[in-house]
């Protein structure tokens, strides 16, 4: 009846199975993640990147903030925030499944796949999502005339850096989560909120009086969005300042991934 | 002469100070079918999570397959078949794709999985609903689907955590019939079991635990042997009457036992002992000569009985 017999071996890379699985996953809700991709960028950009963006060329002319179109400035930040966004929820609600409401990672632990090899696959799940968020956004981006540098492609790249670097904490932090509502409300209230008012998004940060700038310091997505506006439209940052940018996400990439691999192997085999 | 391919030595396992496992010994030989019994607590899961490399112990020697559990579990792991205690099933996904992508978490083929598939699904009696979402299941359904889906990677040793908990009696006896088969071709079985009868059905072998201890080891007859009398006499007075006729009984028999809604007399003539209470004058409501069974042994040991 069999084809062959079970080889009984340790796969190798088992995260591939596992994003196997998230994919499997995520087809369930694909029109809902293709629909919030499509809305989320249609609404900034018609509320703020046109409302606002009307409000300041009307006030300060057509090279609106830092030399360019407001919605210019903002398209690098947008894009970054979608991929923040979208790595984090693909991240954080997987994680407390499977730890706590179905807890499928303790029935993927009792295969030959371990607590890496299961951050390993959400993490990559969470990617698959958020390069298709960025892809989706970007293209409305440029749809809107957002991406009218010849170099705005690159704004593309350094939002998915984005995203899995901001993506990689919420996995390391979503792994320490027993109570899921007080994690909603520190994340939402906390960490999510106060990111996209105080990093820069909607105007220089440097407008901000100096003891607010310490959010954006800590924040990816500032991070992400200077590089950003740097790569697509020269806004002048110093050479220093582009390593201390990717040196910053790298470091949290990193770090975020080392600590969820090791709190997942530690919390399935309690 | 046969190996053993589970040993365990010492093995003690702590949550902060509260000990769920105190330094317990016993191995299990190849194609051999062991049995934990143990009231709620004893350190079954516990003991079990351990053998399936899924938890780490406190202290203690344990091999699995020549293997140490804490070294090499996803070695030990790819041998092992393992039914939770707890589904953990994918619920968003449907009942085909969580035997498939189980399969695939074991690096199988995909071929090789779709060709089982169909087997497992009739095993589960879950062919109508092979495309439904888990999360529509009924609950021994989803026990069902649990069962099958440890079976998907054609494990070496099988490991039952209260299998047939929730299963209605013909779901069962599929599952009694389908465990024989495994074990007559060389699968380790381990199983706990709050069922007596699955116990004596199943087990070649079985281990009483109780507050992380071994009470008592052996083959379902010789625990019988050991620790009962051939024969047991149930009498009931009503339940107001038990505990006071009691004393009256103990002279007659080798060991009682007084449960809330009946005594139990333990003798190797059980036949005599209600004549003797009769000839004294007493008519108990009902009575009942039966043979030992692992209840009686279980009551003995755990001094609980899990019919409630
Ligand atoms: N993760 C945990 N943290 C703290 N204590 C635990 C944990 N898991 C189990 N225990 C404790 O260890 C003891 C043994 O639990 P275990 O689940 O092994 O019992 P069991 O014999 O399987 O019982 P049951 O028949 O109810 O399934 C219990 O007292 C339980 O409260
Ligand atoms: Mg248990």
């Amino acid at each position: 009846m069999s084809v062959t017999r079970s080889e009984r071996k340790v796969p190798k890379f088992g995260a591939r199975y596992i994003l196997e699985a998230r994919i499997r996953g995520m087809m369930k809700f694909f029109w809902v993640i293709v629909a919030v991709a499509i809305l989320n960028p249609l609404l900034y950009l018609i509320s703020i990147g046109l409302g606002v963006g009307t409000l300041i060329s009307n006030n300060i002319g057509p090279q609106g903030i830092d030399g360019v179109s407001y919605l210019t400035f903002i398209a690098p930040a947008l894009l970054a925030s979608s991929a923040i966004q979208g790595a984090m929820d693909e991240v954080v609600f997987p994680t407390m499944d499977g730890f706590k409401w179905g807890k499928v990672f303790f029935g993927m632990n009792s295969t030959p796949q371990t607590g890496a090899d299961i951050a390993g696959g959400v993490f990559l799940g969470a990617m698959v999502r958020t390069v298709l968020s960025v892809g989706v956004y970007s293209v409305i981006l440029y749809l809107f005339g957002a991406m009218d540098s010849p170099h705005s492609y690159l704004a593309v790249p350094i939002a998915i850096f984005a995203g899995a670097s901001f993506g990689a904490v919420m996995l390391a932090f979503a792994s320490y989560v027993h109570n899921e509502d007080m994690f909603f409300t520190i994340v939402g209230r906390f960490i999510v909120g106060p990111m996209f008012l105080f990093s820069g998004t909607f105007y220089p940060l440097d407008t901000l009086p100096i003891a607010l700038q310490f959010f954006g310091w800590i924040s990816p997505l500032w991070h992400a969005t200077e590089l950003g506006r740097y790569a697509t439209y020269g806004h002048s940052i110093s050479g220093a300042m582009i390593g201390v940018h990717i040196l910053f996400m790298a470091v949290m990439l990193v770090v975020g991934l080392k600590i969820a691999f090791r709190q997942f192997q530690k919390r399935l085999t309690k | 002469m046969s190996e053993n391919l589970i040993e365990v030595r010492g093995l003690t396992k702590k949550y902060g100070d509260f000990v769920a496992v105190n330094g317990i010994d016993f191995h299990v030989q190849k194609s051999e079918s062991f049995g934990f019994l143990g009231p709620n607590g004893a350190g079954k899961s516990t003991t079990m999570r351990i053998i399936a490399a899924t938890s780490q112990r406190t202290s203690g020697e344990v091999s699995v397959l020549g293997k140490d559990p804490e070294i090499q579990g996803p070695q030990i792991r790819a041998h092992l078949g393992v039914v939770p205690q707890q589904d953990n099933l994918d619920a968003q996904l449907t009942v085909s794709e969580n035997l498939y992508i189980y399969g695939r978490y074991f690096g199988l083929p995909s071929k090789f999985i779709k060709s089982k598939i169909n087997d497992l699904l009739e095993f589960a009696q879950l062919e109508e609903k092979r495309d439904v979402k888990v999360e529509a299941l009924s609950g021994g359904m989803k026990r069902r689907l649990t069962i099958a889906r440890s079976l998907v990677s054609e494990p070496d040793i099988l490991i039952l955590d209260e299998p047939t908990t929730g299963l209605d009696p013909q779901a069962r006896h599929i599952l009694w019939d389908r465990l024989f088969r495994l074990k007559e071709d060389g699968i380790t079985l381990l199983i706990t079991t709050h069922y007596m009868d699955e116990a004596e059905q199943l087990c070649d072998r079985l281990m009483v635990m109780d507050k992380g201890s071994i009470m008592a080891e052996g083959s379902p007859a010789a625990l019988i042997k050991k620790y009962s009398t051939k024969e047991v006499l149930e009498v009931r007075f009503g339940s107001d009457r038990n505990a006071e006729m009691a004393p009256a009984m103990q002279q007659l028999c080798e060991r009682i036992e007084v449960l809330p809604d009946r005594i139990l007399l333990y003798s190797d003539d059980a036949e005599a002992v209600l004549e003797s209470i009769v000839a004294g004058g007493n008519h108990p409501n009902t009575s009942l000569v039966r043979r030992s069974s692992l209840e009686d042994v279980f009551l003995r040991l755990t001094g609980r009985s899990l019919i409630e």
